[in-house]
């Protein structure tokens, strides 16, 4: 098998260091022959094998910072609809993979998981907002990138950090939620295109697992 | 379900942990980046660096260590100190910070925290808030914010200012009893308490940390959604393990994954 290209967008949305040195370590203990590229170029994300769109800060921040660099949003097409390349988004970076989000102002995202991105309402008005810290997982479906995760209420935990979150049109589209005075969505996916509302570069073991799982992903 | 976060924090100043953090095989005990590996592979649930260091030409050193340790630890990292405008927010985002805490800058000009999260998300704002009972024993309590380092009253009342703040986009309040903070004497409960009810963002509670049961008052009484501590993990008092499992045998819902993802520790 021949080195396959992961390139992670960068679109000056900030700590793309620890994401790239996460993709390494899991595709160093994954056995997975990967280069990781960060990148800024529409080229290389365009050629890429497998691509992720990270995304810290405010939804219209992040849909500036994309729309800012000529021609990545054609790249990203590109790679995830023409090529069918896996594709995978972050936090903000899964957000933008909704049709709007509504954090500040209304902004359209890419519509490639068709749902807003509203406000998170826990029914019990004592639970904060942000939904801050680690949580666990509940499986809505399989999916190839929960394999071997553990995952329940005596499973690992993933690390949030998000005021807003999706909700898609097709409740098919959501892999799993967690629960935070009522369901939030935590893995999408639809074909070839993935998003994880936590960070699984800060997830510890869940996160290096859901790496290894996504860099061995076959759509 | 969510679990509360336990938060080693350590003082760093010129590049060094004050004072040092003894753990044994520890190579450097004033390295940040290898006190920072030891609490990632311990499981610590986020760290928090605050830089004290007084010159602002010793910013890049600062950058340097939140870079190299976000590059070596996959877990949530808070870094505070010095933080005067967005342009410093932004640099400790990009060096790899996570949240970035504002404190006086906060209290000069609370416009500040609505600038920093209409620009980066509320997410990653943490308002650091030193605050000191200015009350008289039996009055009702009250509490005043304090700057540098506890020395400068400001004559602006904690709570409101907590509230202030939430509103104008704070996503996290990182909460010192200046009063407490050192004696090993326990939390300020109250004030964790009151600055809890007041505000619908999480709150940490900090300061004063003497044993494992004032993290789970911390918690139970304080209300606080996370507990920072620093002596009593850097001198070995208890491993993070040994909190997570006092907090969760008092009751509190903890994280107990087995931390590291492989059998490599750092050391």
């Amino acid at each position: 098998m021949s080195t396959e290209t992961v390139a992670i967008i960068d679109y000056g949305s900030g700590n793309l260091h620890s994401a790239a040195k996460a993709f390494e370590r899991a595709a160093r203990e994954s056995g997975c022959d990967a280069r990781i590229c960060l990148t800024a170029d529409p080229d290389v994300v365009a050629k890429a094998d497998r691509v992720v769109l990270p995304g810290v800060g405010a939804y219209a921040d992040c849909r500036r910072g994309l729309d800012a660099v000529p021609g990545m949003i054609e790249a990203m097409t590109q790679a995830a609809h023409g090529a069918g390349r896996p594709f995978l988004g972050i936090c903000v970076g899964m957000q933008l993979l909704a049709s709007r989000g509504l954090e500040y102002a209304i902004t359209p995202g890419l519509g490639w998981i068709p749902g807003d991105v509203g406000p998170i309402q826990p029914a019990d008005p004592a639970l904060k907002v942000p939904h801050m810290g680690w949580n666990t997982l509940r499986p809505a479906r399989d999916h190839a990138l929960l394999a071997g995760i553990p995952t329940g209420e005596d499973g690992l935990h993933a690390y949030f950090v998000h005021s807003y979150a999706l909700i898609p049109e097709n409740p098919d589209d959501v892999v799993a939620r967690a629960y935070y005075g009522g369901p939030v969505t935590a893995l999408v996916a639809r074909g070839n295109i993935a998003g994880t509302q936590f960070h699984p570069e800060k997830s510890q073991r869940l996160g290096l697992a859901l790496i290894a799982n996504f860099l061995h992903w076959r759509p | 379900m969510l679990k509360t976060r336990i938060i080693p924090c350590l003082d760093v100043k010129d590049g060094r942990v004050v004072k040092g953090v003894r753990f044994e095989g520890l190579r450097d005990a004033g390295d940040p980046v290898e006190a920072a590996k030891v609490y990632d592979a311990a499981g610590a649930d986020e760290l928090c660096f605050l830089d004290i260091t007084a010159s602002r030409e010793a910013r890049g050193t600062l950058l340097d260590i939140v870079s190299r340790t976000a590059e070596a630890c996959f877990m949530p990292l808070t870094v505070g100190g010095g933080v005067r405008t967005v342009e410093d927010v932004r640099a400790l985002l990009l060096a790899g910070a996570d949240k970035v805490a504002i404190n006086t800058a906060a209290v000069k000009d609370p416009d500040l925290v609505a600038r920093a999260a209409e620009k980066f998300g509320a997410q990653c704002i943490v308002v650091a808030i030193d605050a000191k009972r200015v009350s008289p024993p039996g009055t009702p309590a009250a509490w005043e914010i304090f700057t540098h380092g506890g020395r400068d009253p400001t004559g602006i009342d904690a709570v409101a200012f907590a509230r202030l703040v939430a509103e104008k986009g704070a996503g996290e309040l990182l909460v010192t009893s200046m009063d407490k903070d050192g004696t090993r004497s326990g939390y300020d409960l109250a004030l964790t308490r009151a600055i809890s009810d007041a505000v619908t963002v999480p709150v940490i509670a900090s300061g004063g940390v003497g044993g494992l049961d004032d993290l789970v008052a911390g918690v139970a009484q304080g209300g606080a959604s996370a507990v920072l501590a620093a002596s009593i993990f850097h001198f070995g008092q208890a491993t993070i393990a040994e909190a997570k499992a006092h907090m969760a045998a008092a009751g509190l819902a903890m994280r107990l994954d087995s931390p590291a993802s492989s059998a490599r520790t750092p050391l």
